[in-house]
């Protein structure tokens, strides 16, 4: 059997893949991927917890579970705000979303 | 009703009227008048009913009518006040109640009641008449007086204040119905106030007054503080007296007693109009004349020379003060009778006697002769009413003349404008005339005669031998301007169209002339000596009653042909010239006595102008307001300003501006200006270096709680 902490090491992997694009992609678009990416690390952790804890207690699979939703909702959300820019703005470079500034 | 009730209630209905009056009912001439006149016929009533009860007394004098009420607490006791009728008060409730109610009946033919509104009439100025239309053609008549309630209501409040300073049992409230007095005279002199000299009048009046009033309020003072009482029968007592006589004062060699008179008699010499405090009487003739008549002859006056009569028992305990009393009176009496010798106003000429006169009485209380000064206070209040609406009247027919020639620069007082008048004005003229005589002291008929020999009687049988003469020579003037007064009003023919125009006053101002007429004759007849030229009459009423007001009942002076035969001599003496110089005089130009000191009053105004007046406008003006309060005052005052605001430009200048503006205020912006321009500059807008920042800080503090943790 895979010993645990292969999955550990796998999702901080996933993780650090996810945050990189997040910090360094332009596309808004490729951000949210990068987020689902850190999003799904976590599940497997989570997931992987649960394998290798007190089976029974099925707490793990369920958090994982409510995660793919609220992901999913982000997303929803995310990609309409992306299209609500780029009609707006004729862009979705997220370095050029920068109206917040001084 | 009781008698005590009674004499409670007396004072009442004047001051009522003048509230009634005051308040509700000014608008209406009608109403105003009656009830002030109402009034004056209650108080007069509730007077007669007390007068006569008072008559039907046996010993009066023991045992008064009195009342009293707690009033003001003093410590441990009370202050009473309450009301004291003895044959005294009696005697001169009588006049009060007659004279008052006759003069308010005069008032109103005086001010012109039913006549129409004037032309051009304004408030605060005597009447100027009134045009109407009768059958076809325009005639000019009397106008009513334009404040004709507002005149009822003072005179009502005057009656308040006189009767309540007779009845009165204690000096306190004789000194509040006093001072009513002085306001009302006040107000009253001044009446037409749209007049300067009318307005002068009437300040000088009630400031010459105050002179005395004030010297009057410490003699109450130092009296109450010496016996702890100001009602009158306490004091009276043997002991209490006895107290005061012993007691000295302090002052010159006075005993209590005496300084106490002399106080109080400082009060009456303003009150009574004597020298040196006189000069305000004759300009009070401003007033309109029922108010000569009531304030300036027959009530006000009298109150003073009623006041020393009722504290007679503790002025005559000091021989000192009674000499001065005796001293003012015979020097006021010839003083102002030289004067009256040269005045040519009608009104001004009695002024001046009353002083004369009032100097009489104060003369005889000075000599002891008690009963002779009460006995010439009441026949002198009587014909001195009459005199004056008698002359009030003969102003009235002479301003008739001037209304229907149109002239208005004749001056209707000047008595050189008169002349023929007794044709025109025959119930003034009979009356003016009894009113004379009684003044000079015709003999046997009127009642000036016999109150004026009794004084003489009394000089005379006392001994005092200078006052004698002097009353004598001042009887010899009064005879004498008197009959001046007449031969030049009533006498010969009309100098001046007005005159020939004058015409006889209404029912309202005959009437009280005729009433006061009879008792300027009657009243006399109530103190004729017993022995009197050798005859055994009744005995002498009035001396017997009155006298029973004393302690000690005064003597009856034996009869001596000597005071009777100078009264004699005097009076028709002065009479009989008066008549022989004046019968052909003309005009002003021809009175050979018109001598500039005389005509000037002696120059008293001009000497108190100078004495009194100028000083104090002196020290009111520029030691009061140019040196003291401009100079001293508003320097200090000028130093303040600069200095304060010096001051604050120092405070301002070295610490508001640096410290709390510049440190505090723009230092603390700056610096947050400062911060905020520097830090604004990792406000990017851009998501991704947000998220770098929060991973970075996140990672060292994550690191950092690692590595304190661990351990």
């Amino acid at each position: 059997m895979v010993p645990l902490s292969w999955y550990l090491i796998f999702a901080a992997a996933l993780f650090s893949i996810g945050l990189f694009g997040v910090l360094s992609r332009r596309n808004a678009v490729a951000i949210l991927l990068g987020i689902e990416l850190m999003l799904n690390s976590v599940n497997i952790n989570l997931a992987a917890f649960w394998r290798y804890g007190d089976v029974s207690i099925m707490t793990g699979q369920v958090f994982a579970i409510i995660v793919f939703a609220v992901a999913a909702a982000e997303v929803a959300v995310g990609l309409a705000l992306v299209i609500s820019v780029y009609r707006r703005r004729n862009t979705v470079v997220a370095d050029e979303i920068d109206m917040m500034k001084w | 009703m009781t008698t005590t009730t009674l004499i409670w209630l007396i004072p009442l209905p004047p001051v009522l009227a003048f509230f009634l009056i005051v308040l509700f009912t000014n608008r209406s001439k009608w109403l105003s008048h009656t009830i002030a006149v109402g009034a004056a016929l209650l108080s007069w009533l509730g007077s007669m009913i007390v007068f006569v009860r008072a008559l039907g007394v046996e010993h009066l004098g023991e045992e008064p009518f009195e009342s009293s009420i707690n009033w003001l607490p003093t410590g441990d006791t009370w202050f009473r006040v309450g009301v004291l009728v003895d044959p005294l008060t009696a005697a001169v409730l009588f006049f009060v109640a007659w004279t008052v109610l006759m003069i308010f009946l005069y008032s109103v033919g005086y001010h012109n009641f039913g006549q129409p509104e004037g032309d051009h009439d304004h408030k605060g100025l005597s009447p100027h008449g009134a045009t109407v239309d009768e059958h076809g053609h325009k005639h000019v008549v009397p106008s009513v007086e334009p404040m004709y309630s507002r005149f009822f209501a003072f005179i009502g409040l005057f009656a308040f204040g006189m009767y309540t300073l007779v009845v009165s049992d204690n000096l306190l409230t004789l000194f509040v119905g006093w001072e009513i007095m002085g306001l009302c005279s006040y107000l009253l002199i001044g009446f037409w106030y749209a007049k300067p000299s009318a307005r002068d009048a009437a300040i000088k009046a009630f400031m010459t007054t105050r002179v005395g009033d004030v010297f009057m309020l410490l003699g109450i003072a130092y009296l109450y503080y010496a016996t702890g009482t100001l009602s009158f029968r306490q004091i009276f007592t043997e002991q209490v007296l006895h107290t005061l006589a012993t007691v000295p004062s302090g002052f010159l060699g006075f005993s209590a007693a005496g300084l106490i008179g002399l106080l109080l008699f400082i009060g009456t010499i303003g009150k009574s109009a004597q020298f040196p405090l006189h000069v305000w009487l004759p300009d009070a003739m401003e007033g309109p004349t029922p108010v000569s008549a009531m304030i300036h002859a027959a009530t006000m006056v009298s109150a003073g020379v009623y006041a020393v009569i009722r504290m007679f028992p503790l002025i005559s305990l000091d021989e000192k003060t009674m000499a001065i009393v005796a001293f003012i009176g015979a020097f006021t009496a010839i003083f102002a009778a030289t004067i009256a010798v040269a005045q040519n106003d009608i009104k001004r000429v009695l002024a001046y006697s009353t002083i004369s006169q009032l100097g009489f009485m104060i003369a005889a209380l000075g000599m002891h002769a008690y009963i002779a000064a009460v006995f010439h206070l009441i026949t002198h209040a009587f014909f001195k009413a009459l005199l004056f609406l008698g002359s009030g009247s003969v102003i009235h027919g002479m301003e008739h003349g001037v209304l229907h020639t149109g002239n208005h620069h004749v001056d209707p007082q000047d008595m050189f404008n008169m002349g023929g008048l007794r044709k025109k004005m025959p119930i003034t003229f009979w009356t003016f005339l009894i009113g004379g005589f009684a003044l000079s002291g015709f003999p046997l008929v009127t009642a000036g005669f016999w109150s004026k020999d009794e004084i003489f009687a009394d000089a005379f049988a006392n001994g005092y031998i200078v006052i004698f003469i002097t009353l004598a020579l001042a009887a010899f003037l009064t005879a004498f301007y008197t009959m001046r007064q007449i031969t030049l009003t009533f006498l010969g023919e009309p100098r001046t169209d007005e005159a020939e125009h004058a015409q006889e006053t209404p029912w309202t101002m005959t009437t009280p002339l005729v009433i006061l007429a009879v008792f300027a004759i009657g009243y006399g007849w109530v103190g004729i000596p017993e022995d009197f030229m050798g005859l055994h009459l009744q005995p002498n009423w009035f001396h017997e009653f009155v006298g029973g007001t004393l302690a000690e009942h005064p003597e009856t002076i034996a009869f001596n042909w000597i005071p009777l035969l100078t009264s004699l001599v005097v009076a028709l003496g002065g009479l009989y010239l008066g008549w022989l110089t004046y019968r052909n005089v003309n005009s002003a130009a021809e009175d050979r006595l018109q001598i500039p000191l005389l005509k000037n009053k002696y120059y008293f105004d001009e000497a108190y102008d100078f004495l009194f007046v100028k000083p104090a406008t002196w020290f009111a003006e520029i030691f009061v307001y140019q040196w003291m309060d401009k100079g001293l005052i508003d320097g200090i005052l000028h130093i303040f300003g600069p200095a304060t605001q010096g001051l604050g430009s120092v405070i301002r200048n070295y610490f508001d501006v640096p410290v709390i503006n510049r440190f505090f205020g723009d230092g603390s912006a700056d610096v947050t200006y400062g911060v905020g321009a520097r830090l604004r500059a990792i406000q990017t807008g851009r998501i991704q270096q947000y998220l770098m920042f929060a991973l970075v800080i996140f990672i060292v503090i994550g690191a950092a709680l690692y590595f304190f943790l661990r351990a």
